[in-house]
């Protein structure tokens, strides 16, 4: 364990510790950010009223479209001059969320990091491969600074270039790789197809902490069978803090979420009632120790079960399931968020009409992929090719561009996309990932 | 007059051509010629037509996307070399041709050819000076 006296400490102690910082943290939103005390003063709810745990069910949620309302920095609770990093969801104004970090922050973030890497079994002797997307995205940089603060070799390589990565898995002796599940499967497949001569057996991977996107356990045991290394869940939300939410330990049967700086509660997405453990339901997060950005009761969507069990590793904080889907319309498309309002805000801005579309989602091999079926109609019909191929690639660079994903654009016939009683179905995801 | 070609967007699947041409065939229209434009998924269909106007609108009813082009329709020596001298007159002209395609039948001995031109005045009004006969709409669906 990376911080033995958190992450066993007894749950008594534990539910003493929550409750300070909630009342701290619950003030500290209250006097600080405009939206709380707006939401918090209409629940009727007053943060000194705060008395015990039983109490959060008074506290009003934070919903996904809030955040967005407050775009840019509407939600953060220090002046400017505190806030040492951003980072940011994909999209455009009104569908971004933004949130930021205090020195301090960044230091929690590396901390509980540091404690996943741990968990994994990692240790200063490692040599971290981060194959996450550095920038924005908080995947690339939260894994390296927790890596840092374990005091293990960090390479930063960010995502893709295949060939790289494995010269640099050999040549550097990477112990750990650090990336989506999706691509760790990529990366064994491209060894089978191009690269015969590449033995995993002649380097010294032995684990991987995979996350950013839902997997199962069939991809686990293909990751760990071709690969030959340990496969580990890590699980985070930039609204949160990033990765380092919660994260599998050695006995691989759920994840442990790092309590002492992150609350949880499981509540059913219809009534907004707090469920009974091992209820399956929306995970809610309520940040301790946020600075820069406090969520108080972020309704984060993602529906798992949490349970109290002890566990063989000795860590004493709660577990949760693999994240089983999601109560909103959001498609993770290789680890990125992508809303389909955000696919139909681009159509519209670029064919100035609301155009009729499908998005399907598939797995190919490992991969998803994404197609964005648009029906052409008469005002963005010609008898050039020319002038349809420009759309459909000003659509496809515009999706990368704001999305950050690559898309298939398929301009389709006008009966082709199915509509039924007048409304279309908007999505298809034709994954199998439960 | 120019002629007036029918563009139908189509995809490129198996069957597709056919239903739409079965609408045009139920609507008693006739094709006098006809060209595809094809990339990965999908084609543009373009077609002249003894009715363009109502072959546009029973498509449109049965659910295709299409539209109407005015396009300049040439009469071609049917020589070696007389193409090349159309082109070069075009070349003269700064014409450049968006795509072109021709009649399967031959007119008083010559070859029809069709050319989309951004501009069709423009075009028709510089070959016309150039000396080249320009078909009208009437001589071809023949009304």
């Amino acid at each position: 364990m990376f911080n033995k006296d958190s992450e066993s400490m007894p749950r008594t102690k534990l539910k003493d510790l929550q409750l300070e910082r909630l009342k701290w943290s619950m003030a500290h939103a209250y006097k600080n950010v405009a939206h709380y005390r707006q939401a918090f003063d209409k629940a009727g709810f007053k943060p000194e009223q705060f008395k015990s745990l039983d109490d959060m069910k008074r506290v009003p949620f934070l919903m996904k479209s809030e955040m967005r309302a407050n775009y840019p920095f509407g939600l953060f609770a220090v002046p400017m001059e505190k806030v040492i990093r951003i980072h940011s969801s994909s999209g455009t104004t009104g569908n971004a969320t933004v949130v930021g970090y205090t020195k301090n922050d960044i230091e929690v973030w590396a901390e509980v990091m540091a404690r996943t890497i741990a968990c994994a079994g990692g240790s200063e002797k490692d040599i971290v491969q981060v194959a996450y997307g550095y920038g924005l995205f908080t995947g690339g940089l939260g894994v390296h600074y927790g890596a840092e603060k374990i005091g293990a070799t960090v390479v930063p390589i960010s995502g893709g270039n295949t060939d790289r990565q494995l010269m640099l898995i050999r040549d550097f002796g990477t112990t750990m790789l650090a990336c989506t599940p999706s691509y760790a499967i990529n990366v064994a497949d491209y060894v089978e197809k191009k690269r015969p001569d590449y033995k995993w057996s002649d380097t010294k991977l032995r684990a991987g902490i995979f996350g950013a996107e839902p997997w199962t356990e069939q991809m686990r045991k293909e990751i760990e069978t071709r690969m030959g290394i340990q496969a580990f869940d890590i699980y985070g939300l930039s609204e949160v803090i990033g990765p380092g939410v919660s994260c599998e330990c050695s006995a691989k049967s759920g994840l442990h979420v790092f309590e002492d700086h992150f609350f949880v509660e499981i509540i059913d997405p219809e009534t907004g009632e707090i469920l009974p453990e091992g209820s399956s339901g929306e995970i809610v997060y309520t940040s301790l120790t946020k600075e820069a950005c406090p969520v108080i009761r972020y309704r984060s969507r993602d529906i798992t079960r949490i349970y109290y069990d002890s566990c063989s590793c000795g860590r004493t904080f709660v577990k949760m399931d693999k994240v089983s889907g999601r109560s909103d319309d959001m498609l993770i498309i290789r680890g990125v968020n992508v809303f389909p309002s955000q696919i139909e805000a681009i159509l519209m801005e670029i064919e100035g009409t609301e155009p009729h579309y499908q998005i399907i989602v598939d797995r190919k091999g490992a991969m998803d992929d994404i197609e964005i079926m648009v029906e052409v109609n008469e005002k963005i019909f010609s008898d050039e090719v020319k002038v349809l191929t420009d759309l459909s690639n000003r659509i496809r660079q515009r999706m990368q561009g704001v999305l950050g994903v690559s898309a298939k654009i398929t301009l389709a016939e006008p009966r082709s996309i199915a509509r039924s009683e007048g409304k279309a179905q908007r999505v298809v995801d034709k994954r199998k990932i439960k | 007059m120019n002629v007036t070609q029918l563009s139908l967007f189509l995809e490129n699947k198996p069957g597709r051509l056919q239903s739409a041409l079965k609408v045009l065939g139920e609507n008693k229209i006739n094709i006098m010629t006809l060209t595809i434009a094809e990339v990965s998924d999908f084609g543009i269909v373009r077609l002249i037509v003894n009715k363009p106007a109502e072959a546009a609108k029973a498509l449109k009813e049965n659910n295709f996307t299409c539209s109407t082009t005015e396009v300049l329709a040439l009469e071609i020596e049917d020589v070696p070399g007389a193409l090349v001298k159309a082109l070069e007159a075009f070349g003269r002209n700064k014409l450049n041709i968006e795509y072109m395609y021709a009649f399967t039948e031959k007119r008083n001995d010559k070859a029809v050819m069709i050319f989309r031109f951004d501009d069709v005045e423009t075009a028709k009004k510089a070959l016309t000076e150039e000396g080249f006969q320009i078909v009208k709409k009437i001589d071809i669906i023949g009304e």
